[in-house]
């Protein structure tokens, strides 16, 4: 039976008044949020004991529809603002969920230490591999060849494997999915959150808008039926064995899942050490 | 023969609730829907978009896996399940 609704059970996780969200129809944002949401849920997170830090730009939005202490810091700074947050108070799950641009172009040096160092926060990165919010300009993450606004004959660089720089940063969970995968998404945040130490998930979304039109790819169905055709599960593959091209088969899965002390274990350990 | 014991099947239904106003009609339900249960509907909703409708048959039912509600960006969709009464 179809029955009209006037709220949806997520809305009690959310700022549902300020749902319809800005994003674009077919864009994949509102499915990472959507997902996330599913895994807090499921996990039963107390939502006192939860914050989110996003950086600025279309995925950067996320953090404030969420009803918990969310942050909507400065361009490229969600990790330092998560580092502090965690170190601070370590009862708290620390989530960052920031664009590809904001994480990897002008945070880029913030995401490989944090990985490095092992500190306890979950990264969520949406890789829609181009700046939706400022008018669809080149990225870190662009595939070889990709038109955008600042590269409108194609791309010439070379773009990172976020995963692979993840893994070769320190990181001790590593997956990447589509938004078409989202329960595979969701049950990977779940563990993500679980994790004692860095992880990072890659998570591949539509940009309609600003990227997909310019890319053969007008709408957000077309991208997602690209996902439905093109993804093929890997788990435990070498992240350095998962690039991305266009008109590739993208990999996905869970990639890395190790065990190594945090840096919260590690300070403490000193402490006792040096206080004898 | 009355060890022969007819199997019962539990029929497993599903009601889909529907935000129409959320709905930015990206197709994403209609597209992904496992059973193809959902079509784009005629009417407007008040953004002026094509909310879904269900269009259930006697072989085609919502069987409640929420995958909509899960690819829905808009939180737009949901579904709950109901255990009908047992066949027969
Ligand atoms: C210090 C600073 N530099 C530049 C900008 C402009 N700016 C806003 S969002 C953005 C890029 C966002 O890209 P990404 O993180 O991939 O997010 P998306 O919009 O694609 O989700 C830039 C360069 C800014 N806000 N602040
Ligand atoms: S510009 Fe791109 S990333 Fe931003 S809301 Fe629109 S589709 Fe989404
Ligand atoms: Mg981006």
């Amino acid at each position: 039976m179809e029955i009209e609704a006037e709220a949806n059970p997520m809305d009690k996780y959310l700022r549902a008044d300020r749902i319809p969200h800005i994003w674009c129809p077919g864009c994949g944002l509102g499915i990472v949020l959507n997902a996330f949401l599913h895994a807090i849920d499921e996990l039963k997170i107390d939502m006192d004991e939860l914050a989110i830090v996003s950086g600025i730009g279309c995925t950067g939005r996320i953090a404030g529809y969420i009803n918990c202490d969310s942050y909507h810091t400065t361009h490229g700074r969600a990790i330092p603002f998560a580092t502090g947050l965690r170190l601070a108070n370590p009862e708290m799950k620390v989530v960052v969920i920031s664009g590809d641009g904001d994480l990897f172009a002008i945070g880029g040096n913030h995401f490989i230490h944090a990985a490095r160092r092992n500190i306890d926060i979950t990264v969520i990165g949406v890789n829609n591999y181009n700046y939706g919010m400022t008018g669809g300009q080149l990225g870190p993450t662009t595939p070889l060849g990709a038109r955008t606004t600042t590269s409108p004959y194609g791309n010439v660089e070379h773009p990172f494997n976020l995963c692979h720089v993840a893994h070769a940063s320190g990181a001790v969970y590593v997956a990447r999915w589509t938004v078409l995968h989202a329960v595979r998404l969701k049950n990977s945040i779940k563990e993500a959150m679980n994790k004692n130490g860095f992880s990072f998930i890659e998570v591949i979304a539509a940009c309609p808008t600003t990227y997909g039109r310019r890319n053969k790819m007008p709408t957000g169905l077309d991208e997602m039926k690209y996902y439905r055709e093109h993804s093929i599960i890997r788990h435990g593959i070498d992240p350095s064995q998962a690039n991305i091209e266009i008109g590739k088969d993208i990999i996905v899965g869970k990639f890395i899942d190790i065990e190594k002390p945090t840096y919260s274990d590690a300070f403490e350990e000193l402490k006792k050490r040096v206080k004898k | 023969m009355n060890y022969w014991v007819e199997k019962k099947e539990k029929q497993i239904h599903a009601n889909v609730f529907i935000i129409k106003d959320r709905c930015k009609e990206c197709g994403f339900c209609i597209e992904f829907c496992p059973q193809g249960v959902l079509k784009v509907s005629e009417e407007f909703n008040s953004k002026g978009y094509h909310p879904p409708k269900l269009v259930e048959t006697e072989t085609k039912k919502c069987i409640g896996c929420g995958f909509c509600s899960m690819i829905c960006p808009d939180f737009a969709i949901f579904v709950e399940k109901e255990e009908e009464n047992e066949k027969n």
